[in-house]
């Protein structure tokens, strides 16, 4: 037991060295590598935005926008100010909303103004939102 | 006495004739009138015999289904060994991403079908048999069950399963749409990684594979992006992916030749950038590191700060070297 404590010691203080040695030297190599899961994240978040840019693009929801005063322009920046985890929940709801039909396509543009209305901080009708102070 | 008991009784039977009509009314099928009608379509039946049949012992739907597809991948694999994998005792069956994680740790690829009828059809009549989900009560009182699709007759409207104790259990592809759907719509095949999936899409797959990255089986990982890139040669994440899984395997050489390859069909791709210093660094070639990460730090986007970590790195190396030798 003596001879046991005797060792101890060194021991430990061995075992801790070699795994602060290998919490240094392991990620110098690979943390530089960015992995194939961050490419495909960045690359379906490109895909998720053009897909809602691509909708506010549209004629008939620009002219409701403007009709009721709100500039496509300035909507446009304002989605471009969007996380990228903003645009994925937007996105998410953007798809249970088929295109086509009459009686959809009005619960889609009433869905699109009011979350607009919410980006520029009009409503408040989304918790996803990331409200601009104004 | 007698006016108030007919009135209740006719009050019943108009409610069981209202419920009836809802079951009925919620059990449409649109998938399967659209392929009946439609006049595309293997006018054959198809049936992939050769698919295995193991038989279902109490509860274990679940690891006969994902044993079946897999024996047909190529894996020596039984029911018996997959059970304590995917079977959830206190559930009485498996969980979806059960079957999936034990897809993967057996080297092969889950792919989740799009919950589209015909994409079930097509992957049956290209030769791979399809893992569904089905509920075969009712939304309110469900009785889960796995089962394997593998053969099909459209102009009798019929679909053939390896189910539960039957070998060849025939319905009609109406009570299948109903049962499927109230599954759902859940369907998987599961490949080795050099096969692709008729009805693949090339950003499911890319994450399907990811999910074999996570067990780290880096061969496997290496020759699914090859697949990938069989199909879709440009595919900037299987470009990647592929380099990756080379660097994991330690062939550096192979693994610069990927990225360089994503750097030529994406010239704007970053990460592509990132990497390749990375790897060219590790093989001494500082200066060529240097530019590669400088290009990607130009390039810029959400990963910016891990570009600069890299040139940061790199330039420390440079220093190390240049010192080294005065």
């Amino acid at each position: 037991m003596q001879q046991l404590r005797r060792f101890a010691r060194p021991i430990s203080s061995f075992v801790v060295l070699c795994l602060l040695g290998l919490g240094t030297y392991l990620p110098v190599g690979h943390a530089a590598i960015i992995s194939t899961e961050a490419v495909v994240n960045a690359e379906q978040a490109q895909q998720q935005r053009d897909h809602v840019r691509d909708l506010l693009n549209r004629n008939d929801i620009k002219t409701y926008l403007s009709a009721r005063g709100v500039d496509p322009a300035n909507v446009q920046a304002r989605v471009d100010s969007l996380t990228d985890a903003e645009v994925d929940a937007l996105a998410s709801r953007l798809d249970k909303h088929p295109a086509g039909g009459g009686l959809l396509e009005v619960a889609l543009i009433a869905f699109i103004v009011l979350l607009i209305t919410d980006i520029l901080g009009y409503t408040d009708i989304f918790p996803f939102v990331n409200k601009k102070a104004k | 006495m007698m006016r108030a008991t007919k009135a209740v009784w006719s009050l019943l039977g108009v409610g069981l004739i209202v419920c009836t009509l809802l079951i009925v009314g919620c059990a449409n099928t649109p998938q399967t009138n659209r392929l009946l009608t439609a006049p595309d379509g293997p006018k054959q039946p198809i049936e992939l015999t050769k698919v295995p049949f193991f038989p279902q012992t109490a509860y274990q739907c679940g690891p006969a289904a994902l044993a079946t597809v897999l024996t047909w991948a190529g894996a020596a694999i039984t029911p018996e060994a997959l059970a304590p994998q995917v079977y959830i005792p206190g559930r009485q069956g498996s969980l979806q991403l059960e079957l999936l994680a034990a897809s993967r740790r057996h080297g092969f690829i889950p792919y989740v079908l799009e919950p589209r009828l015909d994409d079930v059809l097509n992957e049956v009549a290209t030769g791979t048999p399809v893992l569904v989900l089905q509920n075969l009560g009712l939304s309110w009182y469900p009785k889960w069950h796995y089962a394997v699709v593998v053969g099909f007759d459209l102009l009798a409207g019929e679909i053939i399963l390896r189910s539960g104790g039957e070998a060849r259990h025939i319905v009609s592809l109406g009570v299948f749409e109903r049962t499927w759907k109230r599954g759902g719509f859940w369907a998987m095949v599961s490949l080795s990684p050099d096969r692709l999936p008729h009805t693949a899409e090339a950003m499911r797959y890319v994450q399907a594979i990811l999910g074999l990255e996570r067990v780290r089986r880096w061969h496997d990982v290496k020759v699914a992006y090859k697949t990938t890139l069989s199909r879709w040669p440009g595919n900037l994440a299987a470009q990647i992916g592929l380099g990756n899984s080379h660097y994991a395997l330690d062939d550096l050489p192979q693994a610069e030749a990927a990225y360089r390859r994503a750097t030529r069909d994406h010239p704007t791709a970053a990460p592509a950038f990132n990497n390749l210093a990375q790897v060219l660094a590790d093989q001494g070639r500082l200066q060529e590191a240097e530019e590669a990460v400088r290009q990607a730090v130009y390039l810029g986007g959400p990963l910016l700060e891990r570009y600069e970590q890299t040139l940061q790195q790199i330039l420390v190396r440079q220093r190390k070297a240049a010192g080294g030798h005065t």
